[in-house]
């Protein structure tokens, strides 16, 4: 399936849903979602990955250029994900210790507004 | 002996058809089901690898993908012919789990990224901001991911190219 994209505010944090597989091919289009956002001054993201049906190394890049983005506004980029077969290249990559995973879009915004 | 074989012209969307196939052809020699998604995630990295570096130095010519079920292991070979250290970034040897992988040219970085052994891929080769977060992934973090996919994996010289052997135990007698 391919990439379908949206996007959303809910309690000042623009959440962002992805379905579908980000790869080599879909990447780019998150990519400039991501840019597009945080060039519209949205530096509190949340990346809606419940519906992800699958994510390579070039997907993981495009969610590390969007870290990188936002923390250069002193923002923050977290993801949700509790797929397991999703969940696993960020662990073989190390990258469960850079971003913030959680469970549900609702604890990923509680977490956030408790950091403030 | 190769089971089915498929070539495709380095074009991103291609890497899907790829992946499909890998995944088709991995469930009829009967791999655990388990095994799918290492299977999928693997050859679509190993395709994307082949794919970028098509395009940067013989985008009209084609990717290999050889499909292999010898009863015992499902093998994987993705062959590309792209030189493989024109871009200065040499594929890391890559043998984590008993393999006895090489790769052509210098190891990239500390000497071979070996996700498989169970470090990850973050770290090695990654920029970091000041802050300690990661700003750039490593340019190998495909093969990184591979190698803590699969079984086994084999990288080595093809021709003008490199091919990247990846293959996982049948865990399952069913064909």
């Amino acid at each position: 399936m391919d990439l379908k994209l949206g996007h959303s505010n809910k309690d000042g944090i623009e959440v962002v849903d992805v379905e579908g597989e980000i790869d080599v091919y879909t990447a780019p289009r998150l990519r400039e979602l991501l840019i597009e956002l945080v060039n519209k001054k949205n530096y509190q993201l949340v990346v809606n990955m419940e519906k992800v049906e699958f994510l390579d190394s070039t997907g993981l890049g495009v969610l590390v250029g969007g870290l990188k983005r936002v923390r250069a506004h002193d923002g923050s980029l977290d993801l949700v994900c509790t797929q397991e077969r999703i969940l696993k290249i960020f662990r073989i990559t190390g990258l469960t210790k850079v971003f913030g995973i959680y469970e549900s879009v609702d604890q990923a915004i509680a977490a956030r507004k408790a950091e403030k | 002996m190769a089971t089915v074989e498929v070539t495709f012209p380095p074009l991103p969307a291609h890497v899907r058809t790829a992946r499909l196939v890998a995944t088709a052809v991995a469930r009829r020699s009967g791999i655990d089901e388990s095994l799918l998604d290492e299977v999928r995630l693997a050859v679509g990295e190993a395709c994307s690898r082949a794919v970028e570096a098509h395009r940067k130095h013989c985008p009209g010519q084609p990717i290999r993908v050889a499909l292999c079920d010898d009863g015992e292991r499902f093998e994987v070979v993705v062959t590309d012919a792209a030189p493989a250290d024109a871009d200065g970034e040499a594929p890391v040897a890559a043998a984590p789990r008993g393999g006895n992988g090489t790769a052509r040219g210098a190891a990239a970085g500390d000497g071979g990224t070996a996700a498989g052994d169970g470090a990850p891929v973050a770290g090695r080769g990654t920029t970091a901001g000041v802050d300690g977060v990661i700003l750039q992934l490593p340019a190998d973090v495909g093969l990184a991911v591979i190698t803590g996919l699969a079984d086994d994996v084999h990288i080595s010289p093809a021709g003008d190219g490199t091919s990247v052997a990846m293959s996982w135990k049948r865990r399952s007698a069913t064909a």
